[in-house]
């Protein structure tokens, strides 16, 4: 892994989280959830800081951290694309563009991020959006009615803004 | 103490010096759309034209009221997502659909400096193309009776003042100052308000369970942790009218003696977790919420807490544990949270739809509120109508309402698979979700309640109503749901961990052809287990999609089972190769190929394949020069 987490002033911003969240053991959650936001998972070494700081177990914080599907043990790549899979997009054709994202991104369910750490996909149960079934999310950007030529339209659009600014 | 008269007086003069208001749809579907692009062009437009506007409406300096031609509006959600982003002119009421940020010019020229109807901007009957003026024509909205909903997608979600002038808040101010705990409690208790967040057990029974735990210290939750996939309306009420949820927190506060609250949001909707923030920071600068609410002493205050993505939260003492900052697996009832909830204190969770229509019910009475609904489940319901059906959004009925009214009528009709409209099409409703049912056409007319449904092996759980066709396959909806309560299941007690498994497994056999008469057993038996032995509703609900496919749409499975055949073609492996008749020649290739010889047919006839013998090889697919075979 490049990720320079274990500098000290990567451990200075965790503080500043710990320190938010009163290094309460209720309040695990909001922070781990401050951390993720900051180095984009969560770095084993953090969560033993954390487990420390909190006077806790790691296996209880690593509990907590694999309970919950947004947390992530590993690292995500630069672009996030999330399919929702929820019955309406289900019952209106979310798995054809599944299909066809992973075949082009050459990932799987199990293997999600590409190699060169450029895309992380995933499927998610509902983004309350159902209105504009299926749904796909690409970098926080909702879009509604997606056909699998759309959406390899959009990672196509990614790729030569990627090329541009290489 | 907040004087709310005052403050709905300053904001109505202030409203009324205004000639037109353009409310543009801010909930997620249309920003989806791409509302918020409208909107700015909206804005630019009428500055263009020279008129005069406001994006604010400032209501509390009346020596600063002044005339503005026009005030613009970003609404939640209005629910007729599909038709977005939606543009209303008030006080015409045309409403526009689908309108893009080119329209703005057209719109401020004739629509709001004139007074004209733009007609191809109107929503246009599917069926036969019919424009309908605004939602006092358009069926979509005139069938359904928005109580709840009547204020999303009005009210700017933003403005506590316009909320206020809504008549909000008042009801709160009464509950605190006129009415004792117990009052409030017998009064939500004859009102027969039932919790909308799918068990429908009466909101003030709960209540009264926490009111007479003796603790200074109790907890009001509002459950926003909608987790079923297919429903959006505590979404939609969150981000269209926050303050509602906070209205009705309150007034829960008060019935049971809380000075503490907690939304728990799904971290998946970040517009609703960013404007209830807004509107809690807005209550307690006007004293509504805080140290001394509405000058009694009283102290409340809410806090936010997202979750982190576990779809079994949503169950109450999961939910609460999840609140602690443990991994969210329930735990055994009772103690109930009522007596031993949140940090071991006496705790009340309502989910967000219930809490909307709190204060609604006491604006209403008693009498008025239980003049609408069943005599058993009074008061109107939402639900979200998504799927194959031509109206998707989001509709409140009342309980007592029929499926062929909401499909057929509010939904416009049934979707078939070229997306036509075709109500012979229709084959099922899947409501409540992944613990809900399927229901068929021999219950299109069967009154909807919490307890019809109920007797009918589905639930109103929490609102979702997914339409199919008749070319979704029963057994693969079945393993899609099982899929779904497997993937979620906290794995705390063994029938849930290990039966939703094994059912999912099974389905997934049966889809791929390799399930047995004995399978459809095993998988029923399985089935009535895990719901009878489980620790929770996830567990205890989790099989009723395919116990109720079992129930109606046997034949099906049979086909999947006997016949290896699966009459949709939505099963892959079972989906027979044909010949297409009007493509083959009669070369006998095919025939020759065929490793266990089930293609007959004589010399320049028509060959076909036999279903039975057939082990779909694809040999003579690859041998055939005519593509005749698929």
């Amino acid at each position: 892994m490049s990720t320079q987490y274990s500098a000290a002033h990567s451990f200075n911003k965790v503080m500043e989280i710990l320190d938010r969240y009163d290094r309460s053991e209720n309040k695990i959650i909001p922070i781990l959830q401050a951390v993720q936001e900051e180095y984009r998972y969560l770095p084993q070494e953090v969560l033993t800081f954390i487990a420390t700081s909190l006077g806790v177990s790691p296996a209880r914080l690593y509990g907590v951290a694999t309970f919950y599907s947004h947390f992530s043990l590993e690292p995500k790549g630069k672009h996030i694309i999330k399919m929702c899979d929820g019955t309406a997009c289900h019952v209106r054709g979310s798995s054809k563009v599944i299909d066809a994202i992973r075949d082009r991104l050459k990932l799987s369910a199990k293997k999600i991020t590409t190699d060169d750490m450029m895309y992380t996909f995933e499927t998610v149960s509902c983004l309350g959006a159902c209105g504009l079934a299926p749904v796909l999310v690409v970098d926080d950007e909702i879009h509604g009615q997606i056909t699998p030529e759309q959406a390899l339209a959009l990672i196509d659009k990614i790729d030569a803004e990627e090329k541009e600014n290489a | 103490m907040p004087n709310l008269e005052l403050i709905r007086e300053q904001y109505n003069s202030a409203r009324a010096l205004c000639t037109k208001r353009i409310v543009v749809c801010a909930g997620t579907g249309c920003i989806a759309n791409g509302s918020l692009k409208v909107f700015d062009a909206l804005k630019n437009a009428v500055a263009l034209s020279g008129l005069e506007i406001t994006v604010s409406l400032k209501s509390d300096k009346p020596e600063e009221h002044k005339h503005h031609d026009v005030y613009m509006v970003g609404s939640g959600c209005q629910g007729f997502c599909q038709v977005g982003p939606l543009v209303t002119i008030e006080p015409n009421g045309i409403m526009y659909g689908h309108v893009k940020p080119e329209d703005a010019e057209d719109i401020v020229a004739r629509s709001v400096v004139k007074d004209e109807v733009i007609e191809r901007l109107l929503y246009h009957n599917p069926e036969d193309g019919t424009p309908y003026k605004g939602v006092k024509e358009i069926p979509f909205y005139t069938k359904q009776m928005r109580t709840g909903l009547k204020d999303c997608g009005n009210v700017d979600p933003l403005n506590i003042s316009e909320y206020i002038a809504h008549e909000g808040y008042f009801a709160a101010r009464d509950a605190f100052t006129k009415y004792s705990p117990e009052e409030l409690c017998t009064f939500y208790k004859d009102s027969g308000l039932r919790g909308r967040g799918g068990g429908g057990f009466s909101t003030g029974m709960k209540w009264n369970f926490a009111r007479i735990e003796d603790n200074p210290k109790k907890y009001v939750i509002c459950n926003g942790d909608e987790g079923d996939p297919g429903a959006f309306m505590d979404r939609s009420i969150l981000e269209g009218n926050p303050h509602s949820v906070i209205e009705g927190m309150l007034i829960a506060a008060r019935a049971i003696g809380a000075d503490e609250g907690y939304v728990y949001m799904r971290m998946e909707y970040p517009l609703a977790i960013q404007r209830i923030r807004k509107a809690i920071v807005n209550a307690e600068e006007l004293g509504i919420l805080g140290d001394d609410v509405f000058g009694t002493g009283s102290s409340f205050h809410i806090s936010v807490m997202e979750g982190a993505g576990a779809f079994v939260c949503g169950e109450e003492t999961a939910l609460l544990a999840s609140i602690e900052g443990k991994r969210g697996m329930p735990n055994p009832k009772p103690p109930f949270p009522a007596q031993k909830g949140l940090f071991g204190k006496p705790t009340i969770i309502n989910n967000v739809e219930t809490l909307a229509l709190v204060p609604i019910v006491m604006r209403q009475g008693i009498e008025k509120f239980r003049s609408v609904g069943s005599a058993k489940s009074p008061g109107t319901k939402t639900f979200a109508l998504t799927g194959h059906v031509a109206n998707t959004g989001l509709i409140e009925v009342p309980f007592g309402t029929t499926l062929r009214k909401i499909v057929f009528e509010i939904g416009g009709g049934v979707l078939d698979k070229d997306g036509k409209i075709n109500n012979d099409a229709f084959k099922a409703v899947q409501i409540g979700g992944p613990s809900g049912g399927c229901l068929t056409s021999e219950h299109l007319d069967l009154p909807i309640d919490y307890d019809s449904l109920g007797a009918v092996g589905a639930m109103v759980g929490s609102g979702g109503m997914v339409v199919m066709n008749d070319s979704t396959c029963m057994v693969e909806t079945a393993r899609y749901f099982m899929g779904f309560t497997q993937h979620e299941s906290c794995g705390k007690c063994v029938p849930c961990r290990e039966g939703t498994r094994q059912m999912l497994e099974m389905l997934e056999d049966i889809c791929a052809g390799e399930g047995t008469e004995e399978t459809l057993e095993l998988l029923q038996e399985v089935g009535e287990t895990v719901k009878l032995a489980s620790l929770c509703g996830l567990g205890k609900t989790a099989p009723n999609p395919v116990l109720s496919t079992l129930r109606y749409f046997r034949d099906e499975y049979e086909a999947h089972v006997k016949a290896k055949y699966c009459p949709t073609k939505q099963c892959k492996a079972l989906t027979p190769i044909y010949i297409d008749p009007q493509l083959c020649r009669g070369c006998t290739l095919c025939t020759r190929v065929c490793p266990v010889g089930a293609i007959s047919g004589e010399v320049k006839q028509t060959h076909v394949i036999d279903p039975m013998i057939c082990i779909k090889c694809g040999a003579c697919i690859a041998a055939c020069k005519f593509k005749a075979i698929s």
